[in-house]
């Protein structure tokens, strides 16, 4: 499935993303494949995104590649006002493959038409992130055992969380039922409303979390960010109603499980690590095989 | 009677392109977009005049000039319903509406001050027409949905 690259989720038909949930398996089971020996791997981060970065220098260093790249626009010459049509050319010179993050929304997909090298976005300011929507699709997967069917339930920031509607379209092949939880705030764009509708699938907006608790097969949170309140009562308030804590989860599916694209600030109280239910940290580490799936599969190497 | 005088107006043009049905307020950015001002051919421009489909209309003849279909769908970004006549010694020799093409590259800009097409030198803006009865775009870099309402010629 050799390709120029990831830049969105749309990229990938469903039977790209079952190919490359397979692949990832895989990888779980036999970590020490060492697929990118001899290879090199450009990590450009113009702007530092440290989980991100971490996790995808992981992927490649596990399979025997090796990596170069900046974590800070600061350290990069784009800061003495070079284009990334420079940057790009000039890097695409000396790699296999370049991972790029980028503040700017469609900087990957400019990247991807001239680089001569695949492209995998990282995340394009608010606009993609389609490596982290392959962990969580991964991630349902392997808790649920199967994609199809499930009632998932996205909480917190629909508005403006990048991750929520990247899944929300990825699923789209899978049969979900959603419940939309958020404050009036930051509620699901009409867009996406649309883009269920269109695609046959039911959802449900709702303000309270108790109310989807006992339904839920995967429970999404999301941050909600300080910065998108003009009113700080009001985020106190929202703050405090959009936190899961453990004994909510009394009476919840057994099959239920939590996720949270991190870093998590309060939304998920601490003492909720201790549920066989809270999930996130090996979503996070899941998000390793995940990539190391989509290098190989871009690389022709799977 | 009167539609034999129209008739007459639009073949008195030996040869070249007679645009027609434009909304009288679109009929300037055509002008415009159409970089007509540096033509040294003859030009006639009508504008409010009388229209059943649209009230009010604008027309525009070029002498002895004939466009790129590129160019034209320009055009159809403003003017969707604009009708092209082609004369050839005074016959109309091909007359077409105009459509909007699947996809449109430069023209307008994207709406969103945080894509790469606003940020970046030297780049061409590209859009992909996703509703082509209300004019709907999404750009091809930053994915975001543009209506008839945010679209601004560059």
């Amino acid at each position: 499935m050799k390709s120029n690259g990831l830049v969105s989720i749309s990229d990938y038909s469903k039977d790209d993303i079952l190919h490359i949930l397979d692949v990832a398996a895989d990888f779980e089971k036999n970590p020490g494949r060492r697929l990118l020996e001899g290879k090199l791997v450009a990590t450009l981060f113009f702007e530092p995104s440290t989980r991100t970065r971490l996790s995808f220098e992981t992927a490649v260093n596990r399979l025997g590649g090796r990596v170069i790249g900046f974590s800070d626009a600061a350290t990069s010459s784009s800061s003495k006002g070079e284009t990334l049509k420079d940057t790009i050319k000039m890097v695409s010179n000396y790699v296999d493959l370049i991972v790029m993050r980028h503040p700017i929304e469609g900087a990957a997909r400019y990247a991807s038409e001239i680089s001569s090298v695949p492209v995998i976005n990282a995340g394009d300011g608010a606009n993609q992130h389609p490596t982290q929507t392959m962990l969580d699709l991964y991630s349902i997967k392997k808790t649920q055992g199967t994609l199809e069917n499930l009632t998932i339930s996205m909480v917190g920031d629909l508005k403006y969380g990048r991750t929520v509607h990247s899944l929300l379209m990825a699923m789209q092949y899978f049969n979900p039922t959603y419940y939309f939880v958020s404050p009036p705030e930051l509620k699901i764009p009409a867009r996406y409303k649309f883009f269920c509708r269109d695609h046959g699938i039911p959802y449900t907006e709702l303000e309270k979390i108790e109310d989807v608790l006992p339904i839920s097969d995967i429970l999404y949170m999301t941050r909600v960010q300080q910065e998108r309140f003009t009113d700080p009562v009001e985020y106190e308030k929202v703050r405090n109603t959009y936190t899961l804590k453990l004994d909510m989860l009394d009476g919840t599916k057994d099959n239920l499980k939590i996720l949270h694209p991190l870093p998590r600030i309060t939304e998920i109280s601490q003492d909720v690590d201790t549920s066989p239910k809270a999930y996130y940290f090996e979503q996070a580490r899941n998000g390793v095989f995940a990539r190391q799936a989509v290098i190989c599969s871009i690389l022709g190497l799977v | 009677m009167k539609a034999n005088k129209k008739e007459m107006i639009v073949s008195a043009l030996k040869n070249g392109t007679v645009i027609d049905h434009i909304p009288s307020d679109k009929l300037f950015e055509i002008v415009d977009i159409l970089c007509l001002k540096g033509l040294k051919q003859q030009i006639t421009i009508g504008n409010n005049l009388e229209s059943k489909k649209l009230g009010s209309k604008g027309i525009i003849k070029i002498s002895d000039k004939f466009f790129e279909k590129n160019e034209l769908g320009k055009i159809a970004i403003i003017a969707p319903k604009a009708n092209i006549s082609i004369i050839k010694d005074y016959e109309v020799v091909e007359k077409f509406q105009l459509s909007l093409p699947d996809e449109i590259e430069g023209i307008i800009r994207c709406a969103n001050p945080k894509c790469i097409t606003n940020n970046e030198r030297d780049i061409v803006s590209r859009f992909d027409v996703i509703d082509k009865d209300n004019l709907a775009v999404r750009c091809h870099y930053c994915e975001k949905v543009m209506n008839k309402e945010d679209i601004v010629l560059i």
